[in-house]
């Protein structure tokens, strides 16, 4: 043990943090390479997506509160972290901007998770459909308050983001999403997560506090999308309104869907399908929102439990 | 008076929103899309009944009405029939997702240029306009029309709801659907006579909001159909009166704001805001009743 204390890493790490070790590194080295423009971007769109929808999961799969304001979260993050590197980029010297890049990253997150704090406190007397609409809502006056923002564009948008984001950051940080939210619900305090699923009047009565729950998972997965949408803004260097509508909080909601409610492993494969689907599609391009559509009528119809789910069939 | 018409389209809609959330406890994404089918089966019909009456007249403007009606009630069982029915033992979130899915299916369908094409169309004069004068108040003969027959419209409804046969039965059926069934209520008769009834509203709604908005296209369902969801909302979701009240309200307030130069720019966001007031502190809405979940 004393030896373990002397050199904490990688021989003291469990299992789980030596794979996210393996993972992050494996990223930054991967990330050296060079790739196709195209491909580099639609894969950095894949790992921007398994944040969105693995954080998501936390809320509407684990916990069980049906959310449809996550790209209202990105959109609190993306913002914040545009609007602070473009701020403090030209102060700060070439090797220092991964530092402000990270930092931004953080700061998206940060804000983004008081925004969750915020929506999750008083909507959380809210069950179903209420608290679907009322992050809906929130989604929407986000979108409204960025549009009328002189400060970060308005309507016409944010341009000139430095492009930061790289194949390695965006990995890295998938991993440590996939971890913490992971970690989080298979640790003794995050059994309560499920515990609020399965029955609130049952938790409750187990000295489980709901609220805390609820407010907690809201607060972990705003947070996680807030750096996805700070990526998203390093990435794309463009940032529009529109761009964080209610179809994109869908989109991140049908890819939970898709992967079944409450299973990480495979939310993330789902999040990769979906993120390829409309890629593979492109040549239909008239038909790939009809298509789209389609597929989450019948997956709700055929498999509502989700696609990629076998055996551990959930009781409810 | 603009804020009275536009209250009284919301409150069109927002009684097909809180009709089928009274039979069936889900929200009909796909309602605000009917809205749109209903204005673009008009335009559509309007050349051709054009050609058996005049047009503009109000005898050929009720003949399309009354078209747009029964194709969109058509529309709206049919959608049950296909969508809604077979997930009815479902959990609900499955049916609310279904319904969004269904709504964008819709959307993206018209949108395609073999349909209808994403460009906005010109709405035809169904009805002649001509602005009256009350003093130092300008009415528009638009917004008189859709005053009148809104008006109509909810007295036609309370009497249906209220007085007949098949509206006791909805009511059975919204209160206890067991129960209803237990009495020899025909379920699946009453739900999609409750989307026929929501739909021809809607398709109404439709028309009299592409009669003051300056043209149609397959998106133009989307905010009406937000506005008249939190009306549904605001008044008590399932409560026919609160729909009626809700609708007002905003359709008032958005009005009131969009006159206030430093808030015009919020509009969309103002219902919203008040929905989520709302919510807080009364979830069950204006006239709902509170609920006390048993466990």
């Amino acid at each position: 043990m004393a030896a373990d204390l002397k050199f904490p890493f990688p021989a003291s790490l469990n299992g789980a943090k030596r794979w996210l070790l393996v993972a992050v590194v494996l990223s930054f080295l991967l990330s050296l390479g060079h790739y196709n423009r195209y491909y580099l971007g639609v894969t950095i769109d894949i790992g921007i997506n398994i944040i969105l929808a693995v954080s998501l999961n936390l809320i509407n799969g684990y916990t069980g509160q049906f959310s449809l304001g996550h790209a209202g979260f990105m959109a609190v993050g993306a913002y914040t972290a545009a609007k602070f590197s473009l701020v403090f980029a030209p102060g700060v010297p070439e090797p220092l901007r991964p530092l402000l890049f990270l930092v931004a990253l953080l700061l998206g997150g940060a804000v983004a998770a008081i925004a969750g704090l915020a929506v999750g406190v008083p909507s959380l007397r809210l069950k179903g459909d209420y608290l679907a609409i009322v992050t809906l809502g929130f989604g929407e006056i986000i979108r409204v308050i960025v549009q009328n923002m002189e400060a970060v564009g308005a309507a016409s948008g944010l341009k000139g983001i430095p492009k930061y984001t790289t194949l390695g950051w965006t990995f890295a940080l998938a991993s440590a999403t996939v971890y913490v939210v992971v970690s989080l619900v298979n640790s003794t305090y995050g059994r309560g997560f499920v515990a609020v699923k399965d029955d609130e009047v049952a938790a409750s009565s187990m000295g489980i506090n709901p609220v805390r729950y609820k407010v907690t998972a809201f607060v972990v997965g705003a947070f996680f999308a807030g750096i996805a949408g700070g990526l998203y803004a390093h990435h794309k260097q463009f940032l529009s309104p529109t761009g964080f509508d209610f179809l994109k909080s869908i989109d991140i909601v049908v890819m939970v869907i898709l992967g079944g409610m409450g299973r990480t492993a495979s939310v993330v494969v789902a999040a990769v399908v979906l993120t390829l689907l409309p890629e593979f599609l492109r040549q239909f391009a008239d038909y790939r929102m009809i298509i789209y559509a389609l597929l989450i009528i019948g997956l709700m119809m055929a498999r509502p439990q989700g696609l990629f789910t076998f055996g551990r069939r959930a009781a409810a | 008076m603009n804020g009275l018409a536009l209250g009284s389209i919301y409150a069109l809609i927002a009684l097909g929103y809180t009709m089928v959330y009274g039979v069936l406890r889900f929200i009909n994404f796909a309602h605000s899309d009917v809205l749109m089918l209903g204005a673009f089966s008009a335009y559509y019909l309007a050349p051709a009944v054009a050609q058996v009456l005049p047009l503009p007249s109000l005898a050929g403007a009720l003949v399309v009405t009354l078209f747009a009606c029964v194709l969109c009630a058509g529309l709206g069982v049919l959608i049950e029939f296909l969508a809604y029915r077979p997930l009815r033992s479902r959990p609900r979130l499955t049916v609310l997702i279904t319904a969004i899915g269904v709504s964008l299916f819709i959307e993206f369908t018209c949108q395609h240029r073999a349909v209808f094409g994403a460009d906005t169309k010109a709405f035809p004069k169904l009805l002649p306009e001509s602005d009256f004068r009350l003093g130092d108040l300008i009415i528009g003969s638009n917004d008189l029309v859709v005053l009148v027959t809104t008006v109509l419209l909810l007295t036609g409804l309370w009497f249906v709801v209220q007085r007949t046969k098949i509206g006791t039965a909805m009511r059975a059926v919204s209160f206890n659907q067991q129960a209803a069934a237990l009495m020899g209520i025909d379920i699946n008769r009453i739900i999609s006579f409750t989307f026929a009834l929501g739909s021809a509203l809607a398709a109404v709604a439709g028309i009299l909001y592409a009669l003051k908005a300056p043209g149609i296209d397959p998106l133009m369902g989307v905010q009406p159909g937000l506005r008249a969801f939190i009306a549904a909302v605001l008044g008590g979701i399932g409560n026919l009166p609160g729909a009626a009240l809700g609708g007002l309200v905003i359709g008032l307030l958005e009005t009131f704001a969009g006159g206030i130069s430093g808030l015009s720019n919020y509009r969309d966001g103002i219902a919203f805001a008040i929905l989520i007031l709302i919510l807080l502190f009364k979830p069950a809405g204006l006239l709902g009743k509170a609920t006390v979940e048993k466990v």
